[in-house]
């Protein structure tokens, strides 16, 4: 009987055992396991012996490439995905593969004592086979984590960049952080859209908190300034500070077209004289207010 | 042969683009507005893309043709609806579509119109008021 | 990366710019794309066929669906059998034409996309691809 017939055989007989064991192994290293964990646990295994049991059968245990093997590899991936998501380590994600080997080449040396030659093969494929499911686990774990990170920065870009109706007619786009040509993207379209939205015919973009204006931030500011123009919206820059303006003046930066404000408040103020607001103070109401100065 | 219809409306003309213009349709429109602003003495042209979902540098050009030939004609133009995702990609594109005038819609563009012609009347009167 | 070749177009007349535009369409509507991914790489190809058509007398637009680990993208692959080009860093710069454009075709087409390639050989013709991704 060849070692690849003779590990399908030991994995069907000794199935019980080998699972008893590995369990054993999985739920120790300290970590208190609830019950719905332990049943988990338990499924999981019983899947995985079951589909390694039939690949083992079915297929060559040297190619985990080939269809017979899809199974095994589909209840790992799951689990990878799984773990990855609850917070389980890579190490501790791996170790479900890993820790099969101390039970698994037990029943092997027991069942393959007398027969020297076939022990060593068996031993060295199972170890083989293991090694490479372990490392399956580890890529989708990573995987995983990796979609889970791309789909909060892409969270994380649009709620940073909100559109304020401050006004009929204005708009206003506090800027924070950092504006790099995604993040550019983003604010276009949020303000466009407000733009539509609203019909408002200004928009505000204030850079009070953007730390760093160089030339590519200037020029990510100067194409959101004409995508809102092609839209019939005039941009005006607030919160220029004196750095701020210092660095655009050596770059060389043409902002020769568009309103800068120091302030935001005083960008708004021109807005709305533009629009033809004209804010007016109710002076009855200060007439009997003694106003202290200093 | 297939063109695209201007209306008219008081002093201005109106023209809709909606379909997927090829060349000698934007040829066609050139020829078809010049004359027609001649004809009614139009004072401003408004175009709509507000159906269009893409506008290349030839539709640009088309555009800035058009305006320029308007100007020459006494007419201003403006051109209405540009779709969001149109101007975010002109942008990248890196079209500047400077020297035309741009509206939010319609209405919009008609105010702006109304606008810009009252002040070329009023330089043409050096400063009489109407 | 895996690709699948899903259509070629001729391009022989400023009609077939349109249909290039369309199948470039569907084809991003298809993927998922955003709609204003899909306006830039159907902006982009609008730019490219018409450089085919105008400089290199036509020739054939191809479409692929290409596909890497994590996601998705729509390749373009124009191809003619024209004059070639024989100064490519000035035909990226924008600006500049040979003819009655704008000359933002090349260089507009490259900062629609995420990757852009050139090939072209004076005499022989030239072939420009174009991906973008979902």
């Amino acid at each position: 009987m060849t070692s690849k017939d003779k590990f399908a055989e030991i994995l069907d007989k000794r199935n019980g055992e080998i699972i008893a064991n590995w369990l054993e192994l999985q739920l120790a290293g300290g970590k208190k396991v609830s019950a719905a964990e332990r049943q988990e646990a338990t499924r999981q295994s019983r899947d995985f012996m079951a589909a390694l049991t039939a690949a083992a059968r079915k297929g060559s245990v040297d190619d985990i490439s080939s269809p017979e093997w899809n199974r095994v590899k589909e209840i790992l991936s799951d689990l990878s995905a799984s773990r990855a998501k609850g917070g389980y380590t890579p190490s501790e994600t791996a170790a479900f593969v890993f820790s099969l080997k101390k039970p698994l080449f037990a029943a092997v040396l027991q069942e393959l004592a007398s027969d020297g030659d076939t022990l060593g093969d068996t031993l060295w494929q199972a170890t083989e086979l293991l090694d490479k499911l372990g490392l399956l686990t580890t890529e989708t774990f990573q995987r995983t984590r990796e979609d889970i990170i791309s789909r909060q920065q892409q969270e994380l870009l649009e709620l940073s960049t909100p559109v304020v109706r401050l006004w009929e007619n204005v708009l206003a786009l506090p800027l924070i952080g950092t504006l790099d040509s995604a993040r550019t993207q983003v604010v276009m379209q949020n303000l466009l859209d407000a733009i539509v939205e609203t019909r408002s015919d200004f928009a505000i973009i204030d850079i009070t908190g953007v730390p760093v204006v160089d030339t590519l931030v200037a020029q990510h500011l100067l194409k959101t300034v004409a995508a809102a123009r092609l839209m019939g919206a005039d941009c005006l820059i607030s919160g220029i500070r004196p750095q701020i303006a210092q660095t655009i003046i050596h770059l060389g930066v043409d902002l020769t077209m568009v309103t800068t404000k120091a302030t935001l408040a005083d960008a708004f103020a021109i807005a709305l004289r533009r629009s033809g607001f004209v804010v007016v103070k109710n002076e009855k109401r200060s007439a009997g207010e003694t106003r202290q100065v200093g | 042969m297939e063109r695209i219809p201007i209306l008219k409306m008081g002093e201005f003309l109106l023209v809709t683009i909606q379909v997927d213009m090829h060349d000698r349709l934007a040829l066609t429109l050139q020829d078809d507005l010049t004359s027609q602003i001649v004809k009614h003495h139009a004072k401003g042209v408004l175009i709509d893309i507000s159906t269009l979902e893409m506008v290349d540098s030839f539709i640009g050009r088309m555009l800035g043709s058009i305006a320029g030939m308007a100007r020459l004609l006494d007419a201003e133009t403006v051109v209405v609806g540009m779709q969001p995702s149109v101007a975010i990609t002109l942008v990248e594109l890196g079209l500047s579509m400077q020297g035309i005038r741009t509206a939010l819609d319609v209405e919009k563009g008609m105010a702006a119109l109304k606008v810009a012609v009252l002040g070329t009347r009023e330089d043409a009167d050096d400063g009489i008021d109407l | 990366m895996t690709v699948s070749t899903s259509e070629s177009l001729e391009l022989r007349t400023s009609e077939d710019i349109v249909l290039v535009r369309q199948a470039v369409r569907k084809k991003a509507v298809a993927l998922g794309f955003g709609l204003v991914d899909q306006t830039k790489v159907v902006t982009a190809s609008s730019e490219l066929a018409r450089n085919m058509l105008n400089y290199g007398g036509g020739g054939t637009v191809q479409l692929e669906v290409v596909q890497n680990d994590r996601r998705s993208g729509l390749r373009l692959i124009f191809e003619d059998q024209g004059p070639g080009i024989p100064d490519i860093a000035l035909a990226l710069k924008d600006g500049y034409t040979s003819g009655q454009g704008m000359g933002l075709g090349l260089g507009g087409a490259k900062r629609l996309s995420h990757e852009f390639e050139i090939h072209s050989t004076v005499g022989e013709g030239t072939r420009v691809s174009i991906l973008r991704w979902r």
